[in-house]
């Protein structure tokens, strides 16, 4: 789970991490309010959307208006406003359909001296989380990482302990960081790492992170996201959740315990288990079809789930035919076979679909769909089923 | 011999009460597998289907000399049951639960590989020595024993590779389901290492996904270290990036974990990619005749 800018500083500022004075506001005026507030000197406006780049993407219609704004007086902050509120957003990071400007940030500035990336993922390989930092603040780290490796250092930390003081001398050494400075990241370093462990976070990055000209350290941005597995230790965070960010029918297919991805194609997939959902994918655009979504509906599917889950197929105007591929090992196919048929009359099929079932009950389950009207195409195995949807679309 | 799992191995259940607890030890029963106990706090001394019910799992091994445990507690409470697995040397801990928080997943790694016990999962469909032992999920019909040790991030897509190997008249030796999680107990290298050694296992057929870097890692170990014939499959070459893919360890992200990238690296190490998933059995067959 994703949540904002906005969010994340106030998360960092309960934590001891040092952020900016800033207020989040959803009109002209609310920003301007906001820039008076905070003493109407320096201030930057701030989109605020679920995605990076903000800083260089510009407005969809507008490609002067850039997602990020610095302004010096009120009159300025009101046109950043007008200009950014209710507005597309189109960044590196959200496609060019962009996202939707909903609020934005207005901070005090400061006074910067220095720019710094920091990040904290977890590390697979080494099974525990790793700070990164690098000089190269302000700008595409997938960039640095792919382009100067090197530029990026890394710490492994273990949850428990966190962060050791030698680590944070390592990094500051090879960070050029010294004197007060390097006081201030023996703060800000241990401390971002313990929000990461704190808050089951899976990414926390501050890009740029600053130094200022009193050499002081402060997160200028706050990217988190969180496990979704931890939440529920973390019920606090629900109240976080921006849902306007997400795809409105991934959103119900969660609400239905459904695992949902829509993609850009034109044949629904309904799979049982996630490497064969994606596998699924895989063979149909093989035989030159594009898949309009991946979808796991799990091994515990009752006749509901699926039923729903041909409802968000179904309901994407794209889809011009279904691909069922079940191999049941929990999952029985005789309750795929009743969902198909429950939804082939609650629903409805317009479109072809093809449906290829194996294992647990599937003698039963075939004999079902072929006792009932539904109108299918059956298919033998994996490769089978996805030539005949192909076929069936072109 | 096969590996980690056979005949003789006794297991237990913990989250034995619970209703899939319930079934799948009573599924593992009927194919065969001893099913010698289960463990649910403050229900020992009941019994499921005339299998005895403990507090927990040191008194389980006293009692029943357990030497592998399937582990069907919810998802707050895995990593807990793993570490009392551990602190009561249960030797194969199979991890079925899925949602487990991955900061558990990292306390807990620590703790398994500093022990005897062999983790599998989380997040995954088990083990199962065809003929001789199934701990987990899996329907058991499908397999037959025989030759191929098949190891993989998936569980249906293991079923389709099974199935494909079944039907080729190959055969199984042991199937492992590592589990769909960023952290997992059991790597593809730790398995290559096992069948390597094992007599029954004639050729390798590994299943990976999108996300992490451990089919390249295996990929470089196999190069050096296993003689055998091996095949795989990478799910996922569709997959759009920075999305998560129904597996929490299943994300391309940063332009990293790719299928491009693991195909030719494990392509690289000598090993035959199948190029669909319908093709997973024929690829180990291509394997085994280079």
């Amino acid at each position: 789970m994703k949540i904002h800018e906005y969010q994340g500083k106030a998360l960092f500022r309960q934590a001891g991490v040092p952020v900016l004075e800033g207020i989040v506001a959803t009109t002209p005026d609310e920003a301007v309010a906001a820039y008076d507030r905070l003493g109407g000197k320096i201030a930057v406006v701030k989109s605020q959307i679920h995605a990076g780049g903000r800083g260089k993407g510009t407005i969809q219609d507008d490609p002067e208006q850039k997602g990020v704004v610095v302004c010096k007086k009120a009159a300025e902050v009101r046109k950043a406003a007008e200009g950014l509120l209710g507005k597309t957003l189109v960044t590196i990071q959200t496609g060019p359909e962009g996202k939707t400007v909903n609020q934005v940030f207005v901070e005090a500035g400061c006074d910067i001296a220095r720019e710094l990336y920091l990040g904290i993922v977890l590390d697979r390989a080494a099974a525990k989380p790793v700070l990164m930092a690098s000089t190269e603040g302000g700008v595409e780290i997938e960039k640095v990482a792919e382009e100067t490796p090197q530029l990026i250092h890394k710490e492994n930390f273990d949850p428990a302990i966190g962060l050791e003081p030698f680590q944070v001398r390592k990094l500051c050494k090879k960070l050029g960081i010294s004197g007060a400075a390097a006081k201030a990241a023996a703060k800000f370093m241990p401390a971002i790492c313990r929000f990461f462990v704190d808050y089951d976070c899976s990414m926390t990055e501050i890009n740029p992170l600053v130094i200022t000209g009193d050499d002081r350290m402060i997160a200028l941005d706050a990217k988190i996201t969180f496990d979704t597995n931890a939440l529920f230790r973390h019920k606090q965070l629900l109240e976080l959740r921006d849902l306007s960010e997400e795809e409105p029918s991934e959103v119900r297919a969660s609400e239905a315990g459904l695992s949902y991805v829509k993609l850009e194609g034109n044949i629904g997939c309904l799979v049982n288990g996630a490497g064969l959902a994606m596998s699924t994918m895989d063979i149909i655009k093989y035989h030159g079809g594009q898949p309009a979504n991946f979808l796991d509906v799990g091994g515990s599917a009752n006749a509901e789930q699926v039923t729903e889950a041909f409802r968000i197929l179904l309901s994407d105007p794209n889809c011009k035919g279904v691909l069922v591929n079940i191999f049941g090992g929990i999952a029985r196919c005789t309750t795929i076979a009743a969902a198909l048929i429950q939804a082939s009359k609650t629903v409805g099929f317009n479109v072809p679909l093809v449906v290829r079932l194996e294992g647990t009950e599937v003698e039963e389950g075939r004999k079902m769909l072929a006792d009932s009207d539904v109108d299918v195409i059956n298919a033998t195995d994996i490769n089978d089923a996805a030539k005949k949807i192909v076929a069936a679309v072109a | 011999m096969s590996i980690l799992v056979d005949g003789n191995t006794k297991v237990i259940c913990q989250g034995i009460t619970g209703n899939a607890g319930t079934f799948h030890t009573l599924g593992c029963r009927d194919y065969g597998s001893q099913m010698v106990g289960g463990v649910t706090p403050g229900k020992g001394g009941q019994s499921v289907e005339g299998i005895p019910v403990f507090d927990t799992v040191e008194e389980a091994v006293e009692k029943t000399a357990a030497d592998a445990t399937m582990i069907f507690v919810p998802p707050p409470f895995t990593a807990d049951a793993i570490l009392e697995a551990i602190d009561a040397g249960i030797k194969v801990i199979a991890a079925i639960t899925e949602g487990v928080p991955v900061l558990d997943m990292v306390r807990v790694f620590e703790k398994v590989k500093a022990s005897n016990s062999i983790l599998i999962g989380p997040n995954c469909p088990g083990v199962i020595t065809p003929g001789g032992c199934k701990i987990g999920i899996m329907p058991g019909y499908i397999h037959n024993p025989g030759k191929i040790g098949v190891m993989s991030r998936s569980g249906t897509l293991t079923y389709e590779a099974v199935w494909q190997t079944s039907n080729l008249g190959l055969g199984q030796s042991t199937c492992v389901g590592l589990g769909g999680d960023p952290i997992v107990g059991t790597s593809f290298i730790d398995l290559l290492a096992m069948y390597q050694e094992d007599d029954q296992t004639e050729a390798i057929l590994m299943i990976g996904e999108i996300g992490g870097s451990a089919e390249e890692e295996a990929a470089a170990f196999a190069k050096a270290n296993v003689t055998k014939p091996i095949a795989a499959f990478i799910a996922g070459r569709t997959a759009p990036p920075g999305k998560r893919m129904g597996h929490a360890g299943a994300i391309i992200s940063g332009g990293k974990g790719t299928a491009e990238e693991k195909v030719a690296a494990l392509q690289d190490a000598g090993i035959v990619v199948a190029p669909t998933p319908a093709e997973m059995g024929d690829a180990v067959v291509k394997a085994m005749a280079k």
